[in-house]
């Protein structure tokens, strides 16, 4: 396996970056879509209940079929990049735009009947109160989406675009068992990298879940 | 001064929350709505910074209808204090307190170096600032939600059960402390409760409601235990009245009579108990001429002889004062 590292590192490390490019592109861009339509699930409150049933429904829809499917929705060449992206960010608004929804669902009434009471004009309170009092539930999310995405790109390979999946794929065509197992390490330590940046940004974040829970 | 107008509060297919409500709330006051759950208590002052809004009828602050004001900026000019304090999680105590004057456009330095001296005029040591909410007790939360009501100096301030969900030894302090700060203060204050026995000891005058939201009765605490309205008022004073009415006197008109031979006083004259065949047995406490009527009564009820004993203000006895007496001086009084 050392072997065929030091003999491919260069093709390792251009598969590892475009995994990298690929799962977290469509994270960043499903967050920022999913806050939206999150926060309209609780504004609007009748919407909530749709809402969970359309994403239950777009996350069940098998990644290759989306994949082969896209490009004739898009347009796109089957080989584009593209294609990749836009499916996995349909998975991560469909896994987040849920649970943004929760977590300011999950803002206890008091805080923000208080926040009004103080004055706060809804969209700074959103901002200022309920988005980080929620941002525990959000984040927790967001280490879901990441993880899953990270696993995700690997499909990709299947139609020629896929990361460190590509290796998977070569190991099988060539029969020959260094470059899968290389390729199952490093997303599996990607994936733990990237679990584990996010909850150190968490920690960061909200310190103050710390003593939730703990009276001192 | 904070004026109801007719104000009316119907909610769809609810019935009716507040009943034609007119009051006037004296400004510098501290005015305490109470009564039974349901009574539209809690409505009415919610519509003072138009948390709700009435059906008919006007809030004026100052003569000022609110309906006509921002939202926003008419919240930030009134204090707000709610039960289990609401505050924020994700904020440290000094920056909970910071709160409003951050909303008024201050900047975060200036806001927390008030919010600093507030925290002590509260009660609350310098090194709770950096703590988060979940790392106080119920009764330091609620300081904060004091603290931080009072961060943008409102002349109003709105307080919904405030204190109702500590403990009694803990809301005795509070209590305390209350009136310590709105004798500092003088704001104008209305506070919901539902414990009638809070509203007399921190009210200058009561709002009493009842189911349906009529106001039973507006007065003093005093007007209200000598001289309830009706049945419903007299039931939800409570019993005891007339004992608790004596509370608003001191003991400064009581005569008292020459100390009896039967007491024994120490080499400075501080009383030590009454002879007994079996000894001397404690007074059970004394009073002083600035001591309510109501612990006199206490005391003479509590003493072994029927008997309270008044001292001076080095603790010197000067007088007694016999059950009897209290009896006569109060039926004299009432006549």
């Amino acid at each position: 396996m050392i072997n065929y590292l030091s003999n491919n590192s260069e093709a390792v490390l251009a598969a590892l970056r475009q995994h990298i490019v690929l799962a977290l592109i469509p994270v960043v861009l499903g967050f920022l879509i999913a806050l939206p339509i999150g926060y309209l699930g609780v504004r609007v409150p009748w919407l909530y209940h749709p809402l969970v049933n359309v994403a239950g429904v777009l996350y069940s829809i098998p990644s290759l079929a989306l994949f082969v499917f896209l490009p004739v929705v898009l347009g796109t060449k089957i080989l584009s990049p593209l294609n990749i992206v836009v499916a996995l960010t349909i998975y991560t608004v469909a896994l987040l735009a849920r649970t943004v929804a929760d977590g300011l669902r999950s803002v206890d009434f008091l805080i923000t009947e208080s926040a009004t009471a103080m004055g706060y004009r809804r969209f700074r309170r959103l901002v200022d109160v309920e988005l980080p009092v929620a941002l525990p539930v959000i984040l927790a999310g967001l280490r879901v989406a990441t993880v899953a995405n990270i696993s995700l790109v690997s499909v990709g390979a299947l139609i020629g675009v896929g990361g460190l999946g590509q290796l998977f794929t070569r190991g099988f065509q060539l029969f020959y068992i260094e470059p899968i197992l290389v390729g199952v390490i490093l997303s599996v330590l990607l994936a733990g990298v990237a679990d584990l940046v996010i909850v150190l940004i968490q920690r960061a974040v909200t310190p103050w879940t710390r003593f939730q829970g703990s009276r001192a | 001064m904070i004026t109801f107008d007719d104000v009316v509060k119907v909610y769809p297919g609810g019935g009716t929350a507040v009943d034609h409500v007119s009051l006037e709330l004296a400004t510098g006051k501290t005015t305490v709505f109470v009564g039974p759950s349901g009574c539209g208590k809690t409505t009415s002052l919610r519509m003072i910074n138009r948390m709700i809004s009435p059906t008919s009828g006007r809030v004026l602050i100052d003569g000022k209808d609110v309906a006509g004001q921002d939202e926003a900026l008419l919240r930030r000019g009134i204090g707000y204090v709610i039960q289990h304090a609401g505050l924020f999680p994700h904020r440290t105590v000094l920056d909970n307190v910071a709160t409003v004057p951050v909303l008024l456009g201050k900047t975060r330095r200036e806001a927390r170096e008030a919010a600093m001296k507030l925290l002590e005029r509260v009660g609350l040591a310098a090194e709770f600032a950096q703590r988060y909410p979940a790392q106080l007790s119920g009764g330091q939360q609620q300081r904060v939600g004091v603290a931080r009501a009072l961060a943008a100096d409102p002349p109003i301030m709105l307080m919904d059960e405030p204190f109702s969900a500590v403990d009694p030894v803990v809301r005795e302090g509070l209590h305390r402390e209350f009136l310590r700060l709105q004798q500092e203060l003088g704001k104008t204050i209305v506070m919901v409760t539902h414990d009638i026995d809070e509203a007399i000891k921190l009210g200058d005058e009561v709002v009493i409601f009842r189911q349906g939201g009529v106001v039973a009765q507006v007065g003093t605490p005093q007007e209200l235990l000598a001289d309830p309205a009706d049945d419903f008022v007299a039931e939800f004073v409570g019993r005891d009245r007339g004992l608790r009415s004596l509370s608003f006197d001191t003991a400064a008109g009581l005569p008292v009579r020459p100390l009896p031979a039967e007491l024994v006083v120490d080499d400075a004259g501080r009383p030590l108990g009454w002879k007994s065949a079996d000894g001397v047995r404690p007074t059970g406490g004394t009073f002083t001429s600035a001591d309510t009527l109501r612990l006199v009564a206490d005391l003479a009820i509590l003493s072994p002889v029927g008997i309270a004993v008044r001292v001076d203000a080095d603790g010197v006895a000067d007088g007694i004062a016999p059950h009897h007496d209290l009896a006569d001086y109060l039926a004299a009084r009432r006549s």
